[in-house]
């Protein structure tokens, strides 16, 4: 149980001295010019307060306006909404496909759309769920708000930060315009070979996948490593491991799961453009490869991809429950430990997506065993939640009510997952509408439905107004029955012997009303989307003002303004419990000195968040966005001819020595 | 437990059925039965979870407390009731899981553990239609059929799979679960049917263009149906006896239909596409996609990119008055 | 919400307890953010690496015989590069030891070593591909023997490069203060490069004629 630390305990010496640690930068015996003193010229905040030092921040955290201002910010609020935005923007893109199709879907041979473009539909449907949208927008949150969070002025390694937005764009408009163009890929979201090989996929349609896999994957790797750097490196002082945000800890653990799993399709796919374009047989069995290599590799990323999609989730939820309950969160260490958890099983699953492949039994049976087991710690999760809720005293407001949505789908959907899980079963129903039910219902009620009840939730926080109570509902009433309308009559339609990713089927086969109940819930849930899109604007142009803290909420993001102050905080935050402003009510504790002039940050220890450095955070560069360009010309020219990744490396190189080629400082003129 | 899912099969049949030709919950083969079973016993025990837990949340949002409370302060003694509760919880779902994985896992081993089977098929998968070899020790009696596989009632069948190119699945739900033909690889697969009648199977792994219409028909008859059945297939065919049909044979076999065609007992030796020896007694042509009639098979060969577009098959050039005797010829190749 | 007026519209006032002006402004190791932005990377390459050699294996056990019709690759140029390459972990370290004692005079001298010493590297390398006796396009076997050479090759590469650049860079003006920890942590780099080798040597020159 925590007790709430009051002002006297922060006043009292033992507790400041744990604050700090005191030590020099340079190396003992060595005159280091890290610890030269602050010159005395340098404005910094224990001389200014007030609206002037808050001013005076702004200029020196701001970002330039106009075009090259734009493209050279690097605070992390506006690469974070570039990212939710286009993010959301492919949700669309990837909910229209799937509209189309369930348009051709409503009716035996229906001959709306032939299948060529159905299976450039559901690949595109797919791949941008999975990768342009279901990872990103886990990053993007992250992104915009884990520096505010942990209560610092901007994520770490802010220039890859913006670097990694800039190629994750490129890499999507690369897919779609190919779309557009008709030579979008057509092999299914997993591609798996022979048929994504050069035998059965002749032309670049098939390359256009696997290199936007390099784009996606490379600016995933590098958000991780920054959203990580940011919790270990960057957190405000007192605050420790223990008092690290809920959210924080399921963004942490999430960036984990993709420093380790990104790696593995970015080889699969690389590997399949090595096969297309050069002439290797990784997966040619004529030649010593496998086709079940693929497979192996793709689904080793492939499983905790999808964890990596619901791991940001929980945090959303975390997060919400816990301010709705206007209670802490019950089970905080327990909550901590099952997302560490599932990060870790969620690598020991990935068999269960190839059970019909022909593996020995036993091999696969330890993985029913695992994909079994990791209900455990999801469990654990929903238990706490429920708890808090129970002890809490709830407000029933529209985040709330999509939190309840999330509780009511996804774990419908973690059930027919364990039925997934059992070899035997899952012959019957892999590779139907069965499975397709199954993971809508994870996907979209494990991170959709949370999205959403995010959005609402932290709406205000980026835009200073409230979204509209009254559309949220109709909203969520749309979204829910919609939802399930279209995805509950697949789990029927699969065992009646419907496989997927087909363009038609036969008027006998009995699955005609099914599938139109499924394709009218469709329209019905894309309707639910409109509306929320309507909402966000009309909200965005007119809602009601708010405040800082409009939901009373404890975490340090709700002490910044309303949208925030590009430098966050006018000075860091000091930390004294899980939950800083229910904590401090009357003032807010803070670390002074750092400069008003330049951009400084705190830099504390890892586990007890002892202060240690104040270290300047990089300015605004172009370099990032020429790299990203660069970058560009580099992966989609190797698309076409292997020694592109020789000419193309040389602009590359160029603009990183740019991007790293220190700017002339002050003490260069010593 | 075996009333029980029939039962629960009609409750559901307002939706739509899960009556069929192709249903996993239609079954007629053991391993579907067993399967179907298990799936029932899974279904009952999840959705009890599922509901439980929906319980306890509804609760949760509507407990009234007190309104004035500071959020950080926490009764010791609720926060031991809450630990006592969710441990509970957590070891009933251990349990659960344990017990699902424990029963998944002796099905597996008794559906799944040995293959045998007195006749052997060699399924082959291809873009976008099924080879089936029916083996045998004399090398006589072994022939080739395509889409539709016969089979004697209450015999365990063993079927090799394998793919001359991309990967497909072999799936008839309501004998049995499905088993990818992977190239490369071979894999096995039984099917017993225990009653006779007509079964669906549908390719179940994207194989590309045509991936939808890669159907097959899975027909149980008893013993001596299945024997004279075979003594047919085994045949070569037998000359036309009219001179329509006669007509007919001779324009299919100056035509490019040979390049990739068989007809075993004629010139024609083309390997490439499905053996056409035997075309008339199949119920569908285009592997599942047309039923066999006169009409259809003349429909095919004059456009068989409207039938099922991307194809392997070339559309052929023929005269108006070649087509009928054409489609004669081949629909009485019995 | 029941709307809370110390938490409406002001900003909480703010109570300063502890002053920043005297901590250092940056530091070396595990205090550095910089250093978990490279382990964040190291750790990231090292699974792509432990996915390659975990294809390799997959496809030895897929196949059963091994190397397919090929001799195995030559020892003569592969092992003087391990010899090169685990030999300059001497005067890596001196470049790590020097840079954090921010020694400027020494740590030019050893970034210019460094270079040579990775030149030299990739000459051997160019040698060490012209005798593996396969092809990427003959078989899986060449395939995949190409494919972890090469990714190796890459990170000596772009190592390479760093040093390069950065040897360039402290002999400007700007070779002062925080570049010292920039060279500690390029150490850190070429110790990867280092590390990674050796499993890869064994793997592509020994296993195929222990097999």
């Amino acid at each position: 149980m925590t007790r709430a630390i009051t002002s006297h305990d922060l006043d009292a010496v033992p507790e400041i001295t744990r604050l700090v640690t005191g030590e020099r930068g340079g190396l003992p015996g060595v005159e280091s010019e890290a610890d030269s003193p602050p010159s005395p010229d340098e404005l910094r905040d224990d001389q200014v307060d007030g609206p002037e030092l808050t001013a005076r921040l702004a200029r020196t955290w701001g970002t330039e306006k106009g075009i090259i201002g734009a493209l050279s910010t690097v605070d992390h609020k506006v690469i974070g909404r570039r990212f939710i935005a286009t993010a959301i923007i492919f949700l669309f893109l990837g909910g229209l496909s799937a509209v189309v199709m369930r348009m051709q879907l409503a009716l035996p041979e229906n001959s709306l759309i032939g299948p060529d473009l159905y299976n450039q539909l559901f690949t595109m449907h797919g791949t941008t769920m999975m990768f342009l949208f279901g990872v990103p927008i886990g990053e993007a949150f992250a992104v915009y708000l884990v520096p505010l969070m942990v209560g610092t002025r901007n994520i770490a390694f802010p220039r890859l930060n913006a670097f990694s937005y800039y190629v994750y764009l490129f890499g999507g408009l690369m897919i779609w315009i190919a779309f557009m163009l008709n030579i979008g890929p057509d092999v299914g979201w997993f591609a798996y070979v022979p048929l994504s090989g050069p035998e059965f996929s002749p032309g670049k349609r098939a390359d256009f996948w696997a290199q936007m896999i390099t784009f996606t994957e490379v600016s995933g790797i590098a958000v991780a490593v920054s959203i990580i750097t940011t919790v270990f490196k960057l957190r405000a002082p007192g605050m420790t491991l223990d008092r690290i945000p809920l959210f924080v800890w399921a963004e942490l653990v999430n960036a984990f799961a993709i420093i380790f799993a990104l790696p593995a399709v970015v080889t699969a796919s690389a590997t399949l453009m090595m096969d297309r374009l050069v002439g290797t047989h990784f997966y040619n069995p004529a030649e010593g490869g496998d086709a079940l290599l693929f497979q192996h590799l793709f689904w080793f990323f492939g499983h905790p991809e999808v964890y990596i999609i619901f791991l940001p989730a929980t945090g959303w939820v975390s997060a919400i429950v816990v301010t709705f309950s206007r209670r802490q969160a019950f089970g905080y260490i327990a909550l901590v430990l099952s997302l560490i958890a599932v990060g870790f099983l969620s690598f020991g699953l990935w068999v269960h997506h190839m059970f019909t492949t022909g593996l020995p039994q036993l091999g696969a049976s330890f993985f029913t065993a695992s994909s079994m087991l990791i209900a455990i710690p999801n469990g654990i999760q929903i238990f706490c939640w429920i708890a808090t809720l129970w002890d809490g005293r709830p407000v029933i407001r529209t985040p709330l009510l999509f939190i309840f949505g999330f509780f009511f789908i996804f774990v419908a959907g973690g059930l027919s997952g364990i039925m997934l899980a059992s070899v035997p079963l899952d012959t019957q129903v892999h590779d139907t509408f069965f499975v397709v039910a199954h993971f809508h219902y994870v996907l979209i009620g494990g991170n959709v439905f949370p999205l959403m009840a995010a959005v609402y939730y932290w709406f205000p926080k980026f835009t200073g107004r409230m979204m509209s109570e009254r559309l949220g509902r109709w909203h969520f009433g749309l979204a829910f029955i919609g939802f399930n309308a279209t995805f509950f009559p697949m789990h029927i339609t699969g065992l009646m012997g419907m496989p997927r990713r087909v363009y038609t089927y036969l008027p006998e086969m009995g699955w005609g009303t099914l599938n139109l109940v499924t394709s009218i819930g469709a329209a019905l849930f894309f309707a639910s989307f409109v509306l929320f899109l309507y909402n966000i604007v009309a909200s965005a142009r007119r809602g009601p003002l708010a405040g800082p803290n409009p939901w009373d909420a404890g975490t340090l993001e709700w002490a910044a303004a309303s949208p925030p102050m590009p430098q966050n905080f006018d000075r860091i935050p000091v930390v004294t419990n899980r939950e800083p402003l229910w904590a401090n009510r009357s003032s807010l504790p803070v670390v002074a000195g750092l400069s008003v002039e330049n951009r400084e940050q705190i830099v504390p220890t890892i586990t007890h968040g002892r202060a240690d450095l104040r270290e300047t955070s990089p300015e605004p560069s172009i370099w990032p966005f020429m790299a990203a360009i660069a970058a560009t010309i580099l992966f989609v020219g190797s698309m076409f001819t292997p020694w592109a990744l020789v000419w193309g490396s040389v602009p590359l190189a160029v603009t990183l020595i740019g991007w790293f080629w220190p700017k002339p400082s002050t003490e260069d003129e010593k | 437990m075996r009333r029980i899912g029939p039962f629960l099969s009609f409750a559901v049949l307002p939706l739509g059925g899960c009556q069929g030709w192709q249903s996993a919950l239609d079954t007629h083969g053991p391993s579907a039965h067993a399967l179907a079973e298990m799936f029932w016993i899974f279904v009952s025990i999840l959705a009890a979870v599922w509901v439980l837990t929906m319980i306890a949340l509804l609760l949760a949002l509507r407990r009234r407390r007190s309104v004035d409370a500071d959020p950080l302060e926490t009764d010791p003694r609720t926060e031991r009731r809450m630990t006592v509760t969710i441990s509970i919880a957590i070891a009933l779902t251990l349990v659960t899981v344990v017990s699902l994985t424990g029963l998944s896992y002796a099905a597996q081993k008794a559906l799944f553990a040995h293959k045998d089977g007195a006749l052997t098929l060699l399924v082959t998968g291809k873009q976008w239609w099924w080879k089936i070899t029916y083996e045998d020790p004399q090398p006589n009696r072994v022939f080739t059929t395509a889409n539709e596989i016969h089979i004697p009632v209450g015999e365990p069948v063993l079927v090799t799979l394998e793919s001359s190119d991309v990967i497909h699945s072999f799936w008839v739900p309501s004998l049995t679960g499905k088993m990818d033909a992977i190239t490369g690889r071979r894999n096995q697969i039984q099917l017993q049917a225990d009653r006779p009648g007509t079964y669906r199977g549908q390719c179940a792994e994207f194989c590309g263009l045509q991936h939808a219409h890669m159907g097959l028909l899975v027909i149980a008859e008893p013993k001596e149906d299945f024997e004279r059945w075979r003594a047919r297939q085994v045949s070569s065919a037998m000359p036309p006896n009219d001179p329509e049909r006669q007509r007919g044979m001779e324009i299919f076999l100056t035509k490019p239909c040979i390049m990739c065609h068989q007809i075993r007992g004629t010139d024609a030796g083309g390997k490439v596409a499905p053996d056409l020896t035997h075309v008339g007694s199949r119920r569908y042509i285009g592997a599942g996609t047309l039923e066999t009639t006169r009409g259809n098979i003349a429909a095919w060969i004059i456009d068989p990119h409207g039938v099922k577009p991307g194809v392997n098959m070339p559309t052929i050039p023929l005269d108006p008055d070649e087509i009928q005797p054409l489609a004669d010829y081949l629909e009485g190749l019995k | 919400m029941r709307p809370d007026p110390r938490s409406s519209n002001i900003l909480l006032p703010h109570r300063a307890v502890l002053n920043a002006r005297h901590m250092p402004s940056y530091a070396y190791g595990s205090r550095s953010p910089i250093w978990w932005g490279t382990v964040g990377f190291a750790v990231a390459e090292g699974m792509g690496f432990a996915l390659a050699v975990g294809m390799y294996f997959y496809l030895v056990f897929v196949n059963g015989n091994w190397p397919l019709s090929s001799p195995p690759p030559d020892l003569l140029w592969s092992s003087l590069f391990t010899l090169v390459l685990l030999v300059s972990i001497w005067p890596n370290q001196r470049a790590k030891r020097d840079g954090e004692h921010e020694d400027l005079v020494r740590t030019r001298r050893n970034l210019v070593i460094m270079s040579l010493i990775g030149i030299a590297l990739l000459v051997i390398r160019v040698f060490e591909f012209g005798t593996l006796h396969v092809r990427w396009d003959q078989n899986a076997y060449g395939s995949v023997v190409w494919l972890l050479l090469g990714l190796h090759t890459l990170h000596l590469l772009t190592d390479l490069g760093d040093t390069i650049v950065l040897a360039v860079l402290m002999f400007t003006r700007h070779g002062h203060g925080k570049r010292f920890s920039d060279v500690s942590d390029n150490a850190f780099y070429w110790y990867f490069v280092i590390a990674t080798w050796p499993p890869l040597y064994i793997i592509l020159y020994w296993f195929p004629r222990w097999w």
